[in-house]
């Protein structure tokens, strides 16, 4: 075995230029690949980050109410039920919230609402509601007040300190109604948001949704400590509450933000099937060409009794020596400029760095140093340099010893 | 009956537009210690006749039979393994594996062998010794003239201790020293070990070494004749 290493080795450096070439073209691969997705995953990542902010990384609700979003599928927020989720390991904050539709009334004007009943607390150190407000103040605890989104107060020709009626449907055949003073206007830049969304107290949504079932939520986001436990954490809170109640990850909850980065990601990794296949064609090139140019010494080899199977062996030695060689130098060439943009992400400026910040999102193109991404490249740049060995390997098999010996 | 038994060994070549009767039918038998050199006109069928012999070519009729082992029949995985443990090659290029060094050359056939690195390591100096070029072990073939290859080639054949050895053209691209001293070298081994040598050649050199002399024309042994030196 040590000679076929030996000998693969040694052969590897008798064309140093071809074999620099190739690996050259190997690094660069790898460079830009993880390049690519270090910033691709870096961005989803803050996306989600963004995303679990708002709805947190799991939600509790009652069961059954992610499928049928019925207001009479709301649950009562006992103390004892606080607690038993408290209890779980990795549960960090709670944000309880109550959401319902209604219809938003001011003057002759009517239109659709989403209303989110909020701890004003928990929700601006959650996710800096109070950022978005433009006009007016942000809620205080057991506010009686509300926040309207801006669009929608522009519809109802709404402003603050106006008085809007709200009508829905409460829990369990109530008609919730009210009056309500706008207290704030909220900018959302996402469209859809800013035509609809209305903010209040947890309380003062309660009151109106349910006045004779207290403390209802229809939904509580949790937080974890660590995100990597998800899964495990929601078992094991599925597992505490009972059948009562369902457990939902923010993959559930933000099913369309995730369709659409696996949409991008899909993207993103055909450009790297592209970059990859014109790699796989080069490392294919020199491992034939290293194979035609020996056939006379491989004949040899053959002649004086070595099996086919372990000149097979020594290219495919030599083929994964120079796809591992490419992947570690393109690793190590890229490694510095990774961690440094992943400790000084590129910053973003203008409108589009106030749009990520409306998102919660961090104003700059975050770079990920997630190991998988270094250890993907390496296994498909191996996988491939297999690949590309298969037809010297089938050539080594079939080729005529005495035609190349005399060749 | 002797180390090698030919029977009525014929080869056609049917790969060309008109099938090319390479071997038409040889008989002969080679015996333990022999020193014999296969002679004839280029196209006469002396190299395809050594290629069937050391188990490079099949015969398309008749026997090749090797300590009474009919090669003939032998699968192609077998025939490698035959060679490998029965029968040493000197080429007329030398053939050496270029990245490894003169040692490593001559134990890469024992190592193939399943030899241990102590055991092939101590053979290959041996024999690199007796082949007069000990102080040149560490050498690659590009280091070395083509005498000293062709040395360490004549080593490398020997280390798998075989039966036989092949030698096609083993001269052709040495002077007349180099010759010289590489036929005196063989031939010491032929009689000190027994070994049975069988040429391939053109050169008088050799002819004048050798204790047989087979004269092959048109596929056909025409002369085989036994030298008293």
């Amino acid at each position: 075995m040590d000679t076929i290493i030996k000998i693969a080795w040694r052969d590897l450096w008798r064309n140093k230029k071809r074999t620099f070439i190739t690996m050259g073209s190997i690094m660069l691969a790898v460079f830009l690949a993880m390049f690519m997705r270090s910033m691709q995953i870096g961005s989803y990542n803050n996306m989600i980050l963004a995303g679990v902010t708002e709805v947190g990384y799991l939600q509790v609700h009652d069961s059954g109410y992610w499928n049928n979003k019925s207001i009479n599928k709301s649950f009562v927020y006992t103390k004892n039920l606080k607690k038993k989720i408290e209890s779980v390991e990795n549960v960090s904050n709670l944000i309880p919230r109550l959401e319902s539709f209604a219809l938003g009334s001011f003057g002759n004007q009517t239109k659709g609402i989403f209303l989110i009943g909020t701890n004003p607390e928990i929700e601006d150190q959650q996710t800096h509601l109070s950022r978005k407000i433009v006009k007016g103040r942000y809620l205080k605890k057991d506010d009686t007040g509300i926040l309207l989104a801006e669009k929608l107060a522009k519809f109802l020709k709404a402003d603050v300190n106006d008085t809007i009626v709200i009508l829905g449907q409460g829990y369990q055949g109530v008609t919730a109604a009210g009056k309500y003073e706008v207290v704030g206007i909220l900018k959302f830049l996402a469209q859809e948001q800013d035509n609809k969304m209305v903010y209040t107290s947890l309380s003062n949504a309660q009151n109106m949704i349910s006045p004779y079932v207290p403390d209802i939520l229809s939904s509580l986001s949790i937080m974890l400590d660590n995100p990597n436990k998800m899964v495990k954490t929601q078992a094991e809170l599925q597992k505490t509450l009972g059948n009562n109640y369902e457990v939902i990850t923010w993959r559930t909850v933000l099913s369309e933000m995730v369709q659409t980065i696996q949409g991008d990601n899909a993207g993103g990794i055909i450009m790297l099937l592209i970059l990859y296949i014109v790699v796989g064609f080069g490392i294919f090139g020199t491992v034939l060409m290293m194979t035609l140019e020996r056939r006379r010494e491989f004949a040899v080899m053959v002649s004086v009794g070595m099996r086919r199977g372990k000149l097979s062996f020594v290219i495919l030695i030599e083929t994964l020596v120079i796809g591992f060689l490419g992947v570690i130098c393109g690793i190590i060439i890229s490694l510095p400029f990774l961690i440094y943009l992943h400790i000084n992400p590129i910053p973003v400026s203008g409108e589009i760095a106030d749009m990520m910040i409306q998102y919660n999102m961090v104003p700059a193109i975050p770079f990920s140093l997630q190991g998988y991404i270094f250890l993907n490249q390496g296994f498909t740049v191996l996988i491939l340099a297999l690949i590309a060995s298969l037809y010297p390997i089938f050539i080594i098999n079939r080729f005529k010893v005495l035609n190349a010996l005399r060749g | 009956m002797g180390i090698i038994d030919i029977k009525n060994l014929h080869k056609v070549y049917t790969d060309t537009k008109i099938p090319v009767k390479a071997v038409n039918g040889i008989d002969l038998s080679f015996q333990e210690g022999e020193f014999t050199a296969i002679v004839g006109p280029s196209g006469s069928g002396k190299t395809t006749f050594l290629n069937m012999v050391g188990g490079l070519d099949t015969p398309t009729e008749g026997e090749i039979i090797i300590d009474g082992t009919n090669i003939s029949h032998l699968k192609s995985r077998q025939l490698i393994d035959y060679r490998l443990n029965h029968i040493g090659f000197v080429f007329q290029a030398y053939n050496l594996i270029p990245v490894l060094t003169a040692i490593e050359n001559v134990a890469f056939i024992m190592q193939l062998q399943g030899k241990s690195k102590k055991v092939r390591n101590k053979r290959a100096k041996e024999l690199l010794d007796a082949v007069g070029i000990g102080d040149k072990i560490n050498n690659r073939p590009g280091d070395l003239s083509g005498g000293q290859q062709q040395r360490v080639s004549v080593a490398r054949a020997l280390a798998s201790k075989p039966k036989f050895i092949l030698a096609d053209e083993p001269t052709a691209n040495l002077d007349s020293k180099s010759t010289s001293d590489l036929l005196d070298m063989m031939l010491k081994m032929n009689k000190e070990s027994k070994i049975t040598f069988i040429f391939s050649t053109h050169d008088q050199r050799v002819m004048d070494k050798a204790r047989r002399i087979i004269t092959i024309d048109d596929g056909l042994v025409v002369k085989d004749e036994k030298v008293d030196k």
